[in-house]
């Protein structure tokens, strides 16, 4: 009886064997979810990061680059013996920083224990060499080399623009995935605005690895890596030597300098005042500089040239000449009494034409021209007509360029403001109001504002005799010899180009006879100027300035803005006339001029 | 002795293919266990595991021989000096043994070491086979089956002593044997369905659900079945045994299995509960296994197993190599391998005419399909992880050596199965 239980356990033993073989097949044949893990197992990304490109003058000067940095990692699983004490000592780091440091870094997100963590960051070349050979005796801690920017002269910082860690904004707000934790980023400048010609594209190498992280070769012979693309280079429209020079008149003074070349919008420097060296806020010392230059009450990282909404004063009569002249409502001959009852005037003239109005900047003149431009009598009701001028001038003044961002390749470009009839219904709350309540934009003051490239682009527009091409700083992307297409499109005025001879014409006269002709007037080179006194109650006025030179052909056009500076004849007249100088003749025949510029005492 | 009535023409040497053919198999893996692209290295180099499993084999080869030259008579007469001596060796390696990974189980002999609870599996064998084999024995006597219980429990209980439950737990495999050998099937069912109630108490959270369901079911038997006395008091009897299973099942778990233990249980539940802590191994084990897919990525292809995903790969997961690297099928022909050399070893043993050698053949194949049993299936998470080797597969001397022991007397025994009288 006993032998039929032989039956049992043979029927066991085959039914246990069947039982493994129909689960391995539904592990391995049916369930893929094993491969898949197996694969993520052995997987080890390695990231290439590309150079970023590198950044030139108009003239091939090397601007920024790359220079390598050293991370100092730490892999916290082969950390043996360490002497906490000695090592902050080798590292600067004050005793006790080690733990506080350790324990901030562990509760970040992507911290590992048996990867590599980024633990003191970015040690320069000097700490590199002074610490290497003490590194043998810390096992667990290595360098990981990346690149940081660098600059070959310390000046064009808020154009530039900076380069730093991504915050956690720009993560979520980057859409197409492309930036990971603890990317760089090009933060301002631009650096942040052709950030994604300047980055190139990483590459990717799947490399196999053994449970402890250790590589064993590449992924299935390398098939899915892909090659890191380098970032490219820009060549900028900047003349840095111009741009140096700009930065040493500006030193210790508010405002800003922006040079153009007329015929293709190139700027030539921009210079904010005052400004920072760009080395700041690169490296180690990143949070702590940005710290101190973001604390600065003078704001340092306030790119004036785009960001200062300033009204602009007397340089705006040349604008309404040429509105007034296209509308028809006067002549270049027609005179207009001085009449200083409404508005006050400066100098002795008393009843001048359009190029002596200028000239003398004769307020009570374009007192009247604008009136004329707004009252054209095309209504019998005066508030109805006022509306109806104000639209049109409107329209005019926005083919100059003024109360909307000209679209320069910097990110942050302010749009200034040109007062419309929307605009003082909605300040007047729909009370009517006429000429007589808005007469101060005539001259440039009361309601509107400009920022300083938006003057800048307009002297192009005059010495261009009507059009102008978006300012902007790049001519060159890569290899390509191109700028971005949108600035190489022509922008023409709404005003006949003949007409801007008239305009020509007095701005030559304000620096040959008028209030330019102390300071602006050069020996062998016709400028054409004007000079702007703007108010700032209660503190001095704002001095301005926008000119070009030559005057035939001309080959850069300048606005200055000095705050706080007093008559626009001075401090930014004489520095709009050394920057022509410079550009034209490579060096200033007027040191007195310059040393004028460079005391900066232009209040008495 | 006539030349034709030599000792090869009377070896069954399908077993002995069957046997050489595992070790073969076993090596390989061993090697492509170990194996790393970047070194290089040789399957003999004796830095490897598998150079070392090969001295291993040699070793075993000799072995042989000698059990195979000895008269077979003397197995049978020394069997409880042998059982004697392994006990010896126990209870000395547990004064002076080398405690490894919280075992102390190994006698350390220059560089080796060696493991003696792997050989107490054939002395036990010898020692039930003796004792059953005696004449006049009786399996449906208490005292024959306490003092067969007593033959395990001595070994058994030495081993846990050493911390290695694993091993100890082999001896509960001896209950097919004495099933075989005329035990009544209750102890076997009772013991299997132990089993099942401890697992499905851990894999319903709520045991109310499992109270209710014995409840039912002995209800259910109570109304439709003869309602007489003695089946009511076993219906009954049998619900509260079962149900104070259930209430022991928390307490063998928290207070009675070391921490170790509870979790290699756990993982078995749910290996998914934490994959990097005691789910680790029956995890990677299953990746392993389950990234090979039909056909394999290929000998010394894996990834799982040379990159130390899978721990313990050359020896109590080796199977994982074949698993990985030859897929399915692999994984078919080791099983197949397996259950070819168990029927074989089944039907060595049923044509035994002397009592003793029918015995210890039923006792060589329970060993064997024990480890075969556990080994595999923990490795797929059908089964705790016991740390048992795969026979002949695992790279491990102690163990190699044990298990060509307890087969080649098996085979010693069936070549002279002619020149025994039946008793």
């Amino acid at each position: 009886m006993n032998e039929s239980r032989k039956n049992i356990i043979q029927l066991i033993v085959i039914l246990t064997a069947i039982v493994f073989l129909v689960k391995l097949f539904s592990i391995q044949v049916l369930d893929d979810k094993y491969a898949q893990a197996a694969t993520s197992n052995i997987i080890h990304k390695v990231v290439e990061y590309p150079h970023r490109g590198l950044i030139y003058d108009r003239n091939g000067k090397l601007i920024v680059y790359n220079t390598p940095q050293y991370d100092l990692t730490i892999t916290p699983k082969e950390v043996r013996d360490l002497d906490t004490l000695r090592f902050c000592e080798l590292f600067g780091l004050a005793p006790g920083e080690f733990k506080s440091k350790y324990e901030k870094m562990s509760r970040t997100k992507g911290f590992s224990y048996v990867k590599p963590n980024a633990f003191i960051k970015q040690l320069s070349n000097v700490d590199l060499a002074r610490v290497q050979d003490y590194l043998v005796d810390f096992p667990g801690f290595d360098i990981q080399a990346r690149t940081t920017r660098a600059y070959s002269y310390p000046v064009m910082a808020n154009a530039l623009g900076y380069v730093s860690e991504i915050n956690q904004r720009q993560l979520d707000r980057d859409t197409a995935n492309y930036y990971k934790q603890g990317d760089y980023i090009g933060q301002s400048g631009i650096e942040a605005y052709y950030e994604e010609q300047l980055r190139g594209k990483r590459g990717v190498k799947f490399k196999i690895k053994n449970v402890r992280g250790i590589e064993k070769g590449d992924f299935e012979g390398g098939k899915y890596d892909t090659l890191a693309i380098p970032g490219k280079n820009l060549t900028t429209t900047i003349d840095i030597d111009l741009q140096r020079y700009g930065e040493e008149l500006m030193k210790g003074k508010a405002g800003s300098i922006v040079a153009i070349e007329p015929a293709t919008g190139e700027i030539l420097s921009i210079v904010s005042g005052p400004s920072y060296d760009p080395a700041d806020l690169t490296g180690r010392n990143y949070s702590m500089n940005f710290a101190r230059i973001s604390a600065d009450t003078m704001k340092p990282l306030f790119n004036r040239p785009l960001m200062a909404q300033y009204r602009p004063g007397s340089i705006f009569k040349i604008i309404q000449a040429m509105i007034a002249l296209e509308e028809g409502v006067i002549e270049p001959y027609t005179r207009i009494a001085c009449n200083r009852g409404i508005i006050g005037c400066h100098g002795a003239h008393s009843f001048e034409d359009l190029v002596g109005a200028i000239k003398h900047s004769c307020n009570p003149y374009f007192h009247n021209v604008m009136k004329r431009v707004v009252n054209q009598g095309l209504s019998a009701d005066t508030y109805e007509d006022t509306k109806i001028g104000l639209a049109k001038w409107n329209k005019h003044i926005e083919s100059f360029g003024l109360g909307a961002p000209l679209g320069i390749d910097l990110p942050n470009e302010k749009s200034g403001l040109v007062p419309s009839v929307a605009y003082y219904d909605r300040a007047y709350k729909n009370r009517p109001w006429k000429y007589s309540n808005i007469y101060s934009i005539a001259i440039g003051e009361g309601e509107n504002l400009v920022v300083p490239l938006q003057m800048a682009n307009f002297a192009a527009i005059v010495a261009n005799r009507g059009y102008y091409y978006v300012p902007h700083l790049v001519k060159s992307i890569g290899d390509s010899g191109e700028p971005l297409s949108q600035f190489k499109e022509k922008h023409y005025t709404s005003v006949d180009p003949g007409y801007f001879e008239i305009a020509v014409e007095a701005m030559a006269k304000v620096v040959e006879s008028g209030t330019g002709q102390y300071r602006a007037r050069l020996k062998d080179i016709v400028v054409c100027g004007k000079t702007g006194t703007v108010q700032n109650d209660p503190l001095p006025d704002h001095s301005v300035f926008i000119a070009f030179a030559p005057r035939d052909d001309p080959k850069i056009a300048v606005s200055v803005y000095v705050e706080d500076a007093g008559q626009g004849a001075r401090a930014a007249a004489s520095i709009a006339s050394l920057m022509i100088e410079k550009y034209l003749l490579g060096e200033t025949k007027r040191p007195y001029i310059e040393n004028y510029v460079l005391k900066g005492d232009f209040l008495n | 002795m006539r030349r034709g009535d030599s000792i090869a023409s009377k070896l069954d040497w399908l077993t002995i293919f069957l046997y050489f053919f595992i070790v073969l198999l076993g090596w390989l893996n061993i090697y492509a266990a170990v194996y790393d692209e970047t070194a290089v290295q040789n399957i003999f180099s004796i830095s490897l595991n598998s150079g070392r499993q090969l001295i291993f084999i040699a070793a075993s080869a000799v072995i042989i021989i000698a059990i195979l030259t000895v008269d077979f008579k003397f197995y049978d007469t020394f069997a409880y000096f042998i059982f004697g001596g392994i006990i010896f060796l126990l209870v000395f390696v547990l004064v002076f043994g080398r405690e490894v990974a919280g075992s102390k189980s190994w006698f350390e002999i220059g560089a080796f070491r060696l493991q003696p609870a792997e050989f107490a599996k054939f002395a036990t064998a010898l020692a039930v086979a003796k004792y059953i084999g005696t004449s006049g024995f009786r399996m449906d006597y208490i005292k024959n089956q306490l003092m067969l219980f007593g033959i395990l429990a001595l070994p058994a209980i030495l081993i846990i002593l050493q911390g290695d439950t694993g091993t100890a737990m082999v001896y509960s495999i001896f209950l097919f044997v004495f099933f075989r050998e005329g035990m009544s099937p209750l102890l076997l069912i009772l013991g299997t369905a132990a089993g099942v109630i401890f697992v499905l108490t851990l894999l319903v959270p709520e045991h109310i659900y499992l109270y209710g369901g014995i409840a039912i079911i002995a209800a259910l038997a109570l109304v439709f079945g003869k309602r007489t006395t003695r089946r009511i008091i076993l219906i009954v009897g049998g619900a509260l045994v079962i149900t104070g299973v259930i209430k022991s099942v928390d307490y063998i778990i928290d207070d009675v299995m070391k921490p170790h233990q509870q979790n290699r249980v756990k993982a078995l539940i749910n290996p998914d509960a934490d994959p990097l802590g005691y789910g680790w191994n029956v995890t990677q084990s299953k990746i392993a296994i389950g990234s090979g897919g039909f056909s394999g990525k290929g000998f010394l292809r894996g990834t799982q197993t040379k990159f130390d995903f899978v721990p313990e790969q050359s020896t109590d997961f080796i199977f994982c190599t074949i698993g990985e690297e030859h897929g399915w099928i692999g994984s078919l022909v080791v099983i197949s391998l397996f259950v070819t050399l168990l029927l074989r070893i089944i039907y060595i043993a049923e044509r035994q005419k002397w009592r003793f050698a029918r015995v210890y053949g039923y006792s060589v194949a329970c060993i064997l399909f024990f480890h075969f049993g556990v080994n595999i299936g923990m490795t797929i998470g059908l089964f705790p992880v016991v740390g048992i080797p795969l026979p002949m597969f695992s790279y491990g001397g102690s163990s190699l050596i044990a298990f060509t022991v307890l087969i080649f007397i098996l085979l010693k025994l069936d070549a002279h199965r002619m020149q025994v009288l039946v008793r």
